[in-house]
């Protein structure tokens, strides 16, 4: 069930173990492979309302699986565009595939200079290493 | 096993209550139920066999061995449930007149006296339903005390231990405060310079419980009560963990100007599959005016529930508290009177005994004596075998073991919290070690051993994640569901 | 007299694999500035049928329902437990388990825990029941939490003719949620639902009680209209003897539904432990405080019950819990499933039947100016006595009777009404004596 521990590079990273890919003045959001692991399978997704203002490095949303939860931290600030309504149907989507199918919202990014404190793939392999 | 529903016919039925010639009791139309609630149809006999079958597939401490940490799993003494039954007691009315309940004030009356005594307090309330009441009532207390001082705004914060059991922040919570954690040390310790850190004057106090949820006293607890009383704050004392040090410590001279009781751990009330409990509290003569209202008082030989008390935060349960609750509990400290100390002893020494045969085998992440419990991490062989506390619970029950607490306290990996009790007998110990090694053995030699356990229960591991997505939490009747 | 199973020859040979002289090392490291160096200064110990003759002793100074004619009702209820409720109460696997943690040690408590919140669903006409609350005024603090969390909103709205106990417990636990209390005053023993709506605009929700604490029959769909058109929660305080009669609340548009369980299969007690229920809707099943059982599959495939969605509970979530609610009351809901068990549906329509013919009947025979003129009624009524009601209970009591509560003491201007209940543990002979001391 769980997804490869792999950290593709097109996409930076967040400490609190989130990831966007940026698209222009847009990004997408989701959790790293580690955090759907620490989880175990996901049986709920708490997502903000479409038009909600997201700050980096605050909360969003939660995530649950059967014995924990755990906040969404943002790793960039911007207004809600779309929630994964499949994520919301299907919260184990985001343990099979969380950069692809298990994205968790679509933001419109405030301040996209704030991309530059996100890590890069290689940089956030070598944070893990240390967790 | 069936459900009840499914074992109902229509038209049996089990009670026949007494009929009179009555004129014909006419509900208001718009009222009037239209469909009858699907109630369970058996007779007694069936009803009966239900229930003896449910219990067949129940552990319980009369079962077998219970170390279940931080729960007090002891023996509850049957001559408590022989006295709770007397009808003086069941049968009494609550809003009888004080005249016609002198029994029952006395014994409320004798049990605040002695829980004001075992903790070294002089003002008890016996009203709260359970620790976790006790835990908020605490709190509220605190508020009350720091808004008769006109500190109410400025007071916002409480802290607690990075250690603590779930309930202490979802209090914090419940009672609007804000919640501030402090970190233990390597000794296993608060750490004292993270506390002079956190502590200012917006703290309204400290929730602790000691010995912490590691089995382990604090030894710095003087300097944390100086620390918190010269910033002007106060101390609430968790006593979960009481079993430790029935006169051997008393929270009130550790500095604890608040402490709540668990009379279902301590005092052996019967935990009952979840529950009642009970959650008194004992507090230093500065915080009395707000206790919850009423207590119960003493006038020369009478003794009477007192509800003039106007600076009481007011009414946390219903009545006087959980009364049944207050028998067993008083009956089990009659049995003991001093003797409570022994029966503290014999906690720590049943505790450290498991300890000292299972440290080799197990990590022990703190290299102390415990007190009435103690914490091990099953983190080697999850490294080693892929093998976890969770399985190492699950295959404890194939020996009609109950399992420890597992994942808990929060700061060791893989934790198994133990706590036998001072009611257990040597061979139960020696009969814990033996499997706890033996499943050690099999981590390294046969591993589905253990990850396939239970293998000897009425049902195999179950799937939560199916019961969390998809809630099932009453009976569907028409609805096709799982074969039973 | 103790529970310890340790001789002598156990202690040392105890002491000896740990490697310590005594005990007393065991606690060297707790600083001696706080060591107790005084035995307890607690009565010494008794033996076993010590103890028994000082509690039959204490007990004998209490005059209860078996000694004394009761009318007393008010919440608390003289409804009859049948003996097959202490029978299972009594069995060790019930009574000495913990917390169904590890289901496949717990499948019977579970299980009896999965069957009760069956049960009051069904009487409620609700989506989830939980496995208990404290008692019948926790449970609506519960509600007050439950609606804040649901709605953004910071007040709620409580009838006056709610239990007083509930109501102040309501206001107990109202400051630390952040939330203002307003009552809607009676007119006449029952809620006016134009009064409730307008009291509800803006409120988290709205409670009333059904029957009310005087025993009367509430408008209870109107009062639940009036709170939805308000925006507020309807959360319906209910008696579990009444809903075979009474419409479930589910059903007229409540939310919630709450209440004491203690008439339905618990001994009155001096006040507890009983057991309190909370049912809703399903919308609000992830804020639901306390313990849910779910049912599931094991890896056979095989049915079985587990403790779920337990992110809500304080052992996960922590502070941002729906509750901090750990120990519930258990073993009291399951002698709450076993005695509606016992009834079945036919018995719990019967049994109310006969609760509300039997308080008709004390009507009449009694003749007394009711407090609530033209008000229905289910099993209790109150009557004005004419002078101090408390002056007319001692004088009752004096001939064996307890006729009733003396109202006056949670509301103003009733110093000479008394709240009497009748249950099905009281004969029309009974009321006759009542008649009797009441000079009727």
């Amino acid at each position: 069930m769980a997804a490869q521990e792999s950290y593709p590079d097109g996409l930076k990273y967040h400490r609190e173990h989130d990831w966007a890919r940026i698209e222009g003045d847009e990004a997408t959001l989701g959790v790293t492979g580690f955090a759907q692991d620490a989880l175990g399978e996901l049986v709920h997704y708490e997502p903000p309302a479409v038009g909600d203002t997201v700050s980096a490095d605050t909360s969003y949303g939660e995530v649950e699986s059967v014995k924990a939860v755990s906040d969404l931290i943002a790793p960039l600030s911007g207004e809600v565009l779309e929630v994964n309504q499949a994520v919301l149907d299907a919260p184990e989507t985001v343990n099979e595939d969380p950069y692809g199918e298990g994205w968790l919202i679509r933001v419109r990014l405030s301040d996209p200079a704030e991309v530059e404190a996100l890590l890069d793939a290689p940089a956030y392999r070598e944070f893990l290493a240390t967790q | 096993m069936k459900l009840i529903y499914e074992r109902s016919q229509p038209g049996r039925r089990a009670g026949r209550l007494p009929h009179y010639d009555l004129p014909k009791a006419e509900v208001p139309e718009h009222l009037r139920r239209e469909a009858p609630p699907r109630l369970p149809e058996l007779a007694e006999p069936e009803l009966v066999r239900h229930f003896t079958a449910l219990s067949d597939r129940n552990f319980g401490i009369d079962t077998g061995f219970y170390p279940l940490g931080s729960c007090t799993m002891k023996h509850n003494p049957r001559v408590n449930e022989r006295v709770v039954a007397l009808p003086g007691f069941r049968d009494l009315h609550p809003y009888q007149e004080d005249e016609g309940a002198q029994g029952a004030l006395e014994l409320m009356w004798n049990l605040q006296e002695i829980l004001a005594e075992v903790a070294g307090l002089p003002a008890v309330s016996l009203q709260p339903a359970a620790g976790s009441q006790g835990e908020l009532t605490g709190l509220m207390l605190m508020r009350a005390y720091f808004e008769d001082r006109g500190e109410g705004e400025q007071r916002d914060t409480i802290i607690t231990a990075d250690t603590a059991h779930g309930t202490n922040p979802a209090s914090v919570t419940m009672a609007g405060f804000k919640l501030e954690k402090v970190e233990t040390d390597a000794r296993g310790n608060l750490d004292l310079a993270d506390l002079r850190a956190k502590v200012n004057e917006r703290t309204a106090g400290l929730m602790l419980t000691n010995p912490s949820t590691l089995g382990l006293f604090d030894e710095g607890i003087v300097e944390v009560a100086r620390i918190f009383h010269d910033a002007g704050a106060l101390l609430y004392y968790d006593g979960a963990n009481l079993n430790a040090v029935c006169g051997i410590s008393r929270p009130g001279d550790m500095g604890f100007d608040i402490v709540h009781y668990n009379l279902h751990k301590t005092f052996s009330q019967p935990h009952g599959g979840g529950g009642p409990g009970g959650g008194p509290v004992a507090v230093r003569e500065i915080v009395e005016p707000f206790l919850p209202s009423p207590t119960v008082v003493r006038d020369g030989d009478a003794f009477r529930l007192d509800h003039d008390r106007p600076r009481s935060i007011g009414r946390v349960r219903g009545f006087g508290g959980p009364f049944g609750v207050f028998v067993r509990s008083y009956a089990f400290i009659r049995s003991y009177g001093p003797g409570l100390k022994e029966m503290s002893e014999t906690a720590v020494l049943n505790a450290n005994y498991l300890l000292a045969r299972l440290k080799d085998t197990y990590e022990l992440p703190y290299e102390r004596h415990c007190m009435h419990e103690f914490v091990l991490s099953a983190r080697n062989f999850k490294r080693d075998h892929g093998i976890t506390a969770l399985d190492v619970a699950k295959r404890l029950m194939d020996f009609d073991i109950h399992p420890p607490t597992v994942y808990f306290p929060l700061v060791v990996p893989e934790a198994l919290m133990i706590e036998p009790t001072e009611t257990e007998p040597k061979e139960r110990l020696d009969e814990f070690v033996d499997v706890m090694q033996r499943i050690a053995v099999e981590a390294a030699e046969s591993p589905e051993l253990v990850k396939e356990a239970p293998h000897h229960r009425p049902v195999r591991r179950l799937d939560e994640v199916r019961a969390a997505k998809n809630p099932v939490v009453k009976y569907g009747f028409e609805e096709v569901t799982t074969p039973a | 007299m103790s529970y310890l199973s340790l001789t002598e020859a156990d202690r040392q040979a105890m002491l000896e694999a740990i490697g310590v002289a005594s005990v007393e090392e065991l606690f060297a490291e707790i600083p001696e500035e706080v060591r107790l160096r005084r035995p307890l200064a607690l009565e010494p110990a008794l033996s076993e049928p010590e103890l028994v003759a000082h509690l039959e002793a204490l007990a004998a100074k209490n005059v209860h329902t078996g000694v004394e004619l009761s009318f007393l009702g008010a919440g608390i209820y003289d409804h009859y437990v049948p003996a097959v409720v202490d029978m299972v109460l009594s069995r060790g696997e019930f009574l000495t388990a913990y917390t169904p943690y590890q289901p496949e040690m717990s499948q019977g408590v579970l299980q009896s825990i999965f069957e009760y919140q069956t049960a009051i669903c069904e009487l409620t006409g609700m989506d989830v029941s939980n496995a208990s609350g404290y008692d019948g005024c926790t449970v609506a603090a519960d509600a007050c939490f439950i609606a804040k969390h649901a709605t953004g909103r910071d007040r709620v709205v409580l009838a006056e003719s709610l239990n007083p106990q509930v109501r102040q417990v309501v206001k107990t636990y109202a400051p630390g949620f952040g939330l203002e209390v307003a009552e809607v005053p009676h007119r006449g023993g029952a809620t006016d639902p134009d009064e409730f709506r307008a009291a509800a605009e803006g409120a988290a929700c709205a409670i009333f009680q059904q029957p009310n604490f005087f025993g009367v029959l509430e408008d209870a769909p109107g009062l639940a209209a009036a709170a939805n058109d308000a925006g507020a929660l309807p959360v319906a305080h209910v008696d579990p003897i009444s809903l075979g009669l009474l419409e479930a609340p589910g059903n007229y548009g409540c939310a919630l539904a709450i209440g004491e369980g203690q008439g339905a299969g618990n001994s009155v007690s001096y006040g507890g432990p009983h057991y309190g229920f909370l049912a809703a809707k399903n919308e609000f099943i992830r804020r639901m405080p306390g313990r849910i059982v779910g049912e599931t599959v094991d890896t056979a495939g095989e049915r079985g019950y587990v403790l779920t969605l337990q992110t809500r509970e304080q052992h996960i979530r922590r502070e941002k819990a729906t509750s901090n609610m750990t120990t519930n009351q258990t073993l009291l809901a399951l002698a709450g499933l076993v005695y509606l068990s016992w009834l079945g549906p036919q018995g719990l329509r019967e049994l109310g039947e006969t609760c509300m013919g039997l308080a008709g009947l004390a009507k009449e025979r009694l003749g007394l100016p009711p407090a609530f003129p033209d008000q229905a009624t289910f099993k209790e009524f109150a009557v004005r006595v004419g002078r101090p009601a408390q002056d007319v209970i001692r004088e009752c009591r004096a001939q064996g009777v307890h006729p009733g509560y003396a109202l006056g003491r949670d509301y103003e201007g009733m110093d000479d009404v008394l709240l009497i209940a009748l249950t099905e543990k009281r004969s029309p002979q009974d009321i006759v004596r009542l008649a009797e001391v009441l000079g009727r």
